[in-house]
């Protein structure tokens, strides 16, 4: 991984706004497992975040992170343990996964915009048709986003007509239109220039501040750093180590931890 | 020696040099750019001068220097030896080749039938009209219960005229509009059963799919003139137009199925991931998101599944009905008019008609394409 630490800007986060909460449970994960036809991809995961947390999923590739996350939605299912979102238990049950999925935002690495759809209509079309939220104020929502995001002049072209790293914010903004209690980012800036991760990382920086419930696999260490109240490491499948950033990488304790920190961070 | 080297003044775009454009530099790119490509231009220019002249007198009247007979001529001109193509019968016989045996003094109730379905079907093509809804649902809807009453008649006073007495290019349309409208929503519904996560809706649709595919359409037809009626209780029929139709959309939505089962595996998972994870439903993911992608990437296969069947239309020949093919092929009989070119002529024009639907559909669906095009290509 190329150096990341300059990717972040480097003010100080006002921590008194990222506040975990204490007793209200974001997501918690108990005993779970997953198989992908006979190969065993997760194994005995253990994950309880707290409201407010920033979780930063860090490891080698295969070790299972995308797999985590996606498990969270359900955009693949475990086959074994317990999976509760927001007070909801994920189980076959259509019902309760459509009840989570408008709960939780979701951005992916290669940002998965509707080419076919301008960036206003991607981001009003779930509001309007999961919500049911008028068209007008679906619209004026949408808006607001894009400014946040700060690219609110492209909301009439297409997708195909703007950079990675705009169509990775409104990606952004189209999860946070539908307003969720937590954002699920799934590796948001492996697949962009390397001069367009930090407008990306920024939006993500801003979230954060505002108490957003996070969790992200990434391999932005400079990030993490700065943002995260937990790193958690993964290997074959399992969690292998999970501590407060500082500590993590100034004193990793796993042998393969130590590995892999030493490969990304020179 | 040193490499080191900084670039002090950006170059401007210039204009390109006079030979790569217009019509000489394209002449010299794509006809003359090797000395067998000149060769093979040259031969290409001999043969057409060669086969041009006699095929364009057969076809072009006298008045523009050809041999044939303009409409308006006679028997007797179409007999002479020199005589090319024989348009004068053509135009003689016209109504017979656009109505069929449909009473002639009726003729009012087909063309009122044309007359609306072009007024509908034009502004629901082009795509700046307004009113699409209320559009679609006055052709989709009330036309074809306009259209059959009239045509059959029966009721308000006009006098009953069954489906045998059809013919000619009306029944060529009307099959093929009823096929290509009626197979859409088919083919759609049975390319997402075949990809169906339930095993019993799987299993029905790729059945459905494979046993059509798998007979040839004149089989269909067949079996459902001849043996269909075996099978039903007695004094019960289907008239046979509505058993063409029948066998008619099923065979072509067959097709357009696995055409439309092809656009969707083209998409990427991750349309289908963020339309989930967005929470849309199956039905609305499906129809906001996937369906509109997917029948965009396959409209050349779609279009060349409706061309398919408008040709096929006119296999509904060989169980007794007079499509158009039908009715030129009884006529080329006509001692009337019976002359050494009338046979060619008929089905010269026969084909003519068919080429200019299928060319109208294959054009539609090239603008239709470069409309859809946003400019994304993942």
């Amino acid at each position: 991984m190329s150096d990341t630490s300059s990717a972040t800007t480097e003010r100080p986060v006002p921590t008194s706004q990222m506040k975990v909460s204490d007793t209200d449970v974001a997501i918690d994960v108990v005993g779970m497992h997953k198989w992908y036809g006979d190969f065993h991809v997760l194994r005995d995961i253990d994950l309880r975040v707290m409201r407010g947390e920033r979780i930063v999923i860090a490891g080698p590739s295969g070790s299972g992170k995308s797999t985590l996350i996606r498990c969270i939605n359900r955009l693949e299912e475990h086959q074994e343990g317990q999976i509760v979102v927001n007070g909801t238990e994920l189980t076959a049950d259509l019902k309760r996964i459509d009840e989570v999925r408008r709960e939780v935002g979701m951005v992916f690495q290669h940002f998965n915009l509707f080419p076919h759809l301008t960036i206003l209509q991607n981001l009003t079309l779930a509001p309007i048709w999961v919500r049911g939220t008028p068209k007008a104020e679906a619209e004026a929502t949408a808006m607001h986003y894009l400014e946040r995001v700060k690219i609110p002049e492209q909301a009439n072209k297409f997708p195909g007509q703007l950079s990675g790293g705009q169509q990775q914010r409104v990606a952004i903004a189209r999860s946070l239109c539908m307003q969720p209690r937590i954002m699920l980012f799934d590796e948001p800036t492996s697949a962009l220039d390397p001069e367009m991760v930090k407008e990306v990382l920024e939006v993500m920086i801003s979230l954060a501040e505002e108490g957003m419930t996070m969790i992200c696999v990434t391999h932005e260490m400079g990030f993490a750093r700065q943002v995260a109240n937990r790193v958690i490491f993964m290997d074959q499948g399992q969690i292998i180590e999970q501590n407060e950033p500082e500590t993590f990488f100034s004193n990793p304790q796993h042998e393969r931890t130590k590995l892999f920190l030493s490969q990304i961070l020179h | 020696m040193t490499y080191s080297y900084t670039r002090e003044e950006m170059v401007d775009a210039r204009e390109a040099p006079v030979n790569t454009s217009g019509p000489l530099a394209w002449a010299r790119r794509n006809l003359f750019a090797t000395p067998s490509d000149a060769l093979l231009t040259i031969l290409a220019f001999i043969f057409l001068i060669w086969a041009i002249p006699p095929i364009y007198g057969f076809i072009a009247p006298d008045a523009i220097g050809g041999n044939a007979v303009a409409p308006g001529g006679t028997v007797e001109e179409c007999r002479l030896e020199s005589a090319g193509a024989c348009w004068a019968y053509i135009s003689a016989r016209m109504s017979f080749f656009i109505y069929g045996f449909y009473p002639p003094e009726e003729y009012w109730r087909p063309n009122v039938v044309f007359a609306l379905g072009a007024l509908l079907l034009l502004p629901l093509l082009a795509p700046s009209v307004p009113f699409k809804r209320t559009n679609a649902v006055l052709f989709f809807v009330v036309f074809p219960i306009i259209s059959f009453y009239l045509l059959n008649g029966g009721v308000l006073g006009m006098p009953a005229v069954p489906t045998e007495q059809w013919g000619g290019l009306m029944v060529t349309l009307i099959i093929s509009l009823v096929g290509i409208f009626c197979s859409i929503p088919l083919g759609i519904l049975l390319a997402l059963g075949r990809q169906s996560s339930l095993p019993i809706i799987k299993t029905l649709c790729i059945m459905f799919i494979e046993l059509w595919r798998a007979v040839p359409l004149i089989t269909v037809l067949f079996m459902a003139s001849i043996m269909l009626p075996l099978f039903m209780p007695q004094g019960v029929t289907v008239d046979k137009l509505l058993r063409a139709l029948v066998g008619v959309t099923l065979f072509s939505s067959a097709y357009l199925a696995e055409v439309v089962r092809g656009g969707l595996q083209a998409l990427p998972r991750g349309q289908y991931e963020a339309a989930q994870s967005l929470g849309l439903s199956y039905w609305k993911s499906m129809g906001f998101i996937i369906l509109p992608q997917a029948l965009k990437h396959v409209i050349p296969g779609i279009v060349n599944s409706f061309i398919a069947l408008f040709k096929d239309t006119s296999l509904v020949s060989i169980v007794g009905i007079f499509d158009l093919l039908n009715t030129v092929q009884a006529a080329s009989s006509d001692i009337d008019w019976s002359s050494p070119t009338q046979a060619i002529t008929g089905y010269l024009f026969a084909g003519f008609v068919f080429w200019i639907f299928c060319f109208a559909m294959s054009r539609y669906s090239v603008f239709m394409e470069r409309r859809l095009d946003t400019g994304h290509k993942r």
